[in-house]
């Protein structure tokens, strides 16, 4: 029985080797000056978006269910923990002022993912695949016509510049469709550790996921997935361990907002869009579902590859819809299933012929 | 008191009657076995008592509990476990997880406790893995426990599923065909398994049978279902011998 | 009198999404799965269409048959190569997930194609408008034909459906699939058939709804296709009065909205109406609640 233990154990620590691994062979690359000024550039985007798939992840892969709203869920993270900073840039030193940053769009994008999850969590599958991305529709609309400011009265709120009504000497901190601008100047003094901040980020929420899926509550969001009706006859309450993991993974993508948000100086609601949501789903398809070193891998590679390959940005979104559904159909397909397990069968069989010859 | 007790249960879909005044008494420690043709409504009988449909009439109690229209979960929790006719694993996980996902309700730890790996859940996982392992053996499928529930064999999903309902700690535990697909060797090996739970956990167990031999071979009591009504009720022995029931079968 | 503009502007965008929907609400009773891509045949037709007017010089009406008959057989072939592998799929996402892969790719090959700048699209609906109250009101002949369009394809759908053959297949292999195969019906043609149906009217979608807001772009379809998924929602999925009635009403909602709140959160209002439905009656005004089979 040990071995079971064991075995999940040694697997968590490989996924923690292999990101630790990567941080040090671009960290020499880096001090050796063999990483061009593009890559360097690419570091935390990466961070940001890996943060995001693992969290994605969580849903599509462990819990069976589709959001295709986890934009809306890091735009949250990012607007909320960057109104945090600029309000408390003044009071508070830079390093504890990002972690309560960090944990602020955490808890919000938590927020929004019970509020959105305890409805429609019930529904079929699908119906939850159209909500979250309509949920990620209205949350842009309505950040498109937010404004927020702040001044010696405290914080205002309205959906016009005007009717902020700030005393002189307030500033605006979200200027609608204009979004948040100079948040990474408050943190100009950590700045060159971003990467690190991310790499250490990538590896919470790889301690999180991994010892959640790996524990009582995982067991049930997993048999929840496979057989909803058979977990609910063992009495697994299906709604509230989808919930569990749907909170869970909206926080984790609040996480990546809030890096996201303060790695920039400008930050705008229209990159939180239903592509980008699509474009984390594509990492987590092509890395496994359920598979969270495969997600790693998938967003590092097809993150990295049409920033360097040029010309090939033109066709990356092809090859991204190409791929995706044929990793479907080779994935889940009947057909392709019984394929695959013949073929395997018949590499096992040769092995025995050997063995025996 | 009777481990099982139902009276006048009714549902109707649209104008069908599916189950109409249908009872049983089944006593604790029995093996009771539920037949009928085709299309007699005893699925929809298992499903009634174990709340995936509500009935429109009718009282079912459990050891004296009045169990009439709770949900799947909390007639779970009251003690009904069950195997389904298609069998519902949960094939992407493994053999000992669906095991342990059935001790869910018995042994628990809070999730914070789990991500944080704080001692009680190396405690609590030991006692899970050791329990599991317990229940794994009697079905004989501790030697599996590391595979994929998906790769079993047929007859070892079946059982894996027996398994699994024996996890939650039932007091009635409905088996629904459990021979189904099985060859008279693995059907053969079934009924001692059967009556092996029944006596090393006491259990009072409910099955719905086609297969004549088995259910003659290890039920001690019969209800006959035919459209929905209950056709005949009583010994194993008598109820097979009798005449409505024979037609019942084999047609007039 | 602004009133009924909005009102007339809410019904003839409405139609437009009610077809839509009915793809959408077709294809979901049939085959029950979500075809994401339902949206971008839309603007697959009207590319069609442009393209056969201003490159190939063709009638409209002759544009308007190829557009049709393309769109009718891209979706054949979508269902065939894409969807009809997954069938028996165990997980039910991977379908979903396909079909949002199917999206992608018609959008990102009319991408590589047309480019992403807007093209203005040609006036091929060529009906005077109607001048009604002295000239208060004026009723633009697309808006004419829109509607029109949309009750002579509801009836002959609802017909269909009820009066014929393949229409009494559908019905039989969206009860039970298993059933209905046992009976004797072709399942796999059933659905190609619903397919081939709902892309065709998507056609006819694309065509009335660049005729109606005239620029095109390869993501034309996907927001009108989202919106009418809502529809078909808020109608009752898998019903075909509900579809039309849920489509006008997201039209009209929709264009009250711009009118008399903000044009910036008639999307966030169009999609919360979905929210509070799936939560106040998830079986839609005229759906019926699926149990699952144990």
């Amino acid at each position: 029985m040990k071995k079971t233990v064991n075995k999940t154990t040694k697997n968590n620590f490989i996924t923690y080797g292999m990101v630790i691994a990567i941080f040090a062979v671009v960290q020499i690359l880096s001090s050796t000056g063999n990483l061009s000024r593009l890559l360097t550039g690419l570091l935390v985007p990466i961070c940001v978006y890996t943060i995001a798939s693992l969290s994605l992840n969580l849903v599509v892969g462990y819990s069976g269910e589709l959001s295709l709203g986890h934009a809306g869920f890091m735009c949250v993270g990012a607007y909320s923990s960057a109104v945090f900073s600029h309000v408390t840039s003044d009071l508070i030193p830079s390093v504890p002022r990002l972690i309560l940053a960090i944990l602020v769009g955490a808890v919000v994008a938590a927020v929004f993912g019970v509020l959105i999850g305890i409805p429609v969590l019930r529904l079929r599958g699908d119906y939850l695949a159209i909500v979250t991305l309509a949920f990620g529709e209205i949350i842009k609309n309505l950040i498109n016509i937010l404004y927020v400011g702040v001044d010696d009265k405290g914080l205002h709120v309205a959906t016009s510049a005007a009717n902020l009504k700030l005393d002189p000497g307030g500033k605006q901190i979200i200027k609608g469709a204009l979004g948040v601008s100079g948040t990474s100047t408050l943190y100009k003094d950590i700045k060159d550790y971003f990467f690190l901040i991310g790499v250490i980020l990538i590896l919470i929420v790889l301690f999180v996921i991994q010892n959640l899926v790996n524990s009582r509550s995982g067991r049930a969001i997993t048999s929840t997935r496979d057989n909803r009706i058979a977990a609910e006859s063992i009495g697994i309450n299906v709604t509230k361990n989808k919930l569990l993991a749907f909170t869970i993974s909206a926080a984790i993508a609040g996480v990546a907002g809030v890096l996201y948000a303060h790695n920039l100086s400008m930050l705008k609601v229209s990159i939180f869009d239903y592509n980008m949501s699509i474009t984390i789903l594509v990492y987590v398809i092509l890395g496994g579902m359920g598979n969270l070193r495969g997600s790693i891998l998938a967003t590092i590679v097809l993150y990295a590859l049409p920033e360097l390959l040029r010309g090939f940005s033109t066709y990356r979104m092809l090859i991204y819809a190409i791929v995706m559904i044929a990793m479907m159909l080779f994935n889940w397909a009947p057909a392709a299933r019984d394929f695959r397990s013949r073929i395997v069968e018949k590499i096992k069989g040769h092995g025995k012929e050997k063995e025996a010859a | 008191m009777a481990m099982l007790e139902v009276n006048n249960l009714s549902i109707q879909f649209g104008g069908l009657h599916a189950v109409d005044n249908f009872h049983m008494k089944i006593e604790k420690g029995e093996l009771y076995g539920l037949i009928g043709p085709n299309g007699a409504g005893k699925t929809t009988v298992f499903n009634l008592l174990t709340g995936v449909y509500k009935p429109n009439e009718g009282i079912i109690k459990l050891d004296g509990q009045d169990i009439t229209g709770k949900s799947i979960i909390d007639i779970n929790k009251a003690g009904i476990a069950r195997t389904f006719q298609n069998i519902r694993l949960f094939k992407d996980m493994t053999v000992l997880d669906n095991v342990k996902a059935g001790l869910h309700n018995h042994h628990k730890y809070s999730t914070l406790t789990g991500i944080l790996r704080l001692p009680k859940y190396f405690k609590v996982e030991k006692e899970m893995n050791e329990r599991a392992m317990e229940i794994l053996k009697v079905f004989n499928l501790d030697q599996e426990a590391e595979l994929l529930a998906g790769n079993l064999p047929y007859g070892k999903q079946r059982k894996l599923e027996i398994a699994r309902a024996l996890a939650t700690d039932p007091k009635l535990l409905l088996l629904d065909e459990p021979a189904a697909g099985m060859n008279p060797n693995e059907t053969q090996e079934l009924m001692d398994t059967i009556r092996f739970v029944r006596d090393h956990f006491n259990m009072t167990i409910l099955l719905i049978e086609h297969d004549m031999k088995l259910v003659g071979g290890i039920c001690e009591e019969l209800t006959v279902l035919n459209f929905g009504q209950v056709l005949c009720q009583g010994e194993t022995s008598k109820v097979l011998k009798d005449p409505t029931v024979v037609t019942a079968y084999l047609g007039e | 009198m602004s009133f009924i503009s909005y009102l007339k502007d809410g019904i003839s965008l409405g139609s437009i999404y009610a077809i839509i929907a009915l793809g959408y609400t077709m294809v979901y009773g049939i085959a029950k799965m979500l075809n994401f891509a339902h949206g971008d045949v839309i603007m697959v037709g009207a590319f069609v269409i442009l393209t056969a007017v201003t490159k190939a010089n063709m009638s409209p009406i002759l544009a308007i048959i190829l557009s049709v008959v393309i769109c009718t057989a891209a979706g054949v072939v979508i269902e065939a190569v894409a969807y009809r592998p997954l069938r028996k799929a165990s997980s039910n996402l991977a379908v979903l997930i396909t079909a949002i892969g199917v999206s992608y790719l018609l959008q990102n090959l009319a991408l590589l194609i047309f480019g992403a700048d807007a093209k203005s699209f040609v006036p091929v609906i060529n009906v005077p408008s109607l001048v009604l109250f002295g000239g208060q009101l004026t009723v633009k002949g697309v808006t004419i034909v829109t509607i029109l369009v949309c009750i002579v394809i509801m009836v002959g759908l609802q017909l269909f459906v009820k009066k014929t053959k393949p229409g009494r297949a559908m019905q039989a292999v969206s009860e039970d699939r298993d059933a209905a195969q046992l009976m004797g019906v072709n399942v796999n043609a059933t659905i190609s058939l619903t397919f081939a149906i709902g892309s065709g009217l998507a056609a006819i979608a694309g065509l009335l709804l660049c005729s109606a807001y005239p620029t095109l772009t390869p993501y034309t379809g996907a927001m009108p296709g989202i919106k009418a998924f809502v529809a078909a929602v808020f109608g009752g999925i898998g019903s075909i009065p509900g579809a039309m009635v849920g489509g006008i009403l997201l039209g009209v909602i929709e264009i009250f909205s711009k009118a008399y709140i903000s044009s910036q959160v008639a999307d966030a209002i169009v999609f919360a109406v979905l929210i509070v439905v799936l939560l106040v009656k998830p079986s839609g005004l005229f759906g019926k609640n699926i149990q699952e089979k144990v």
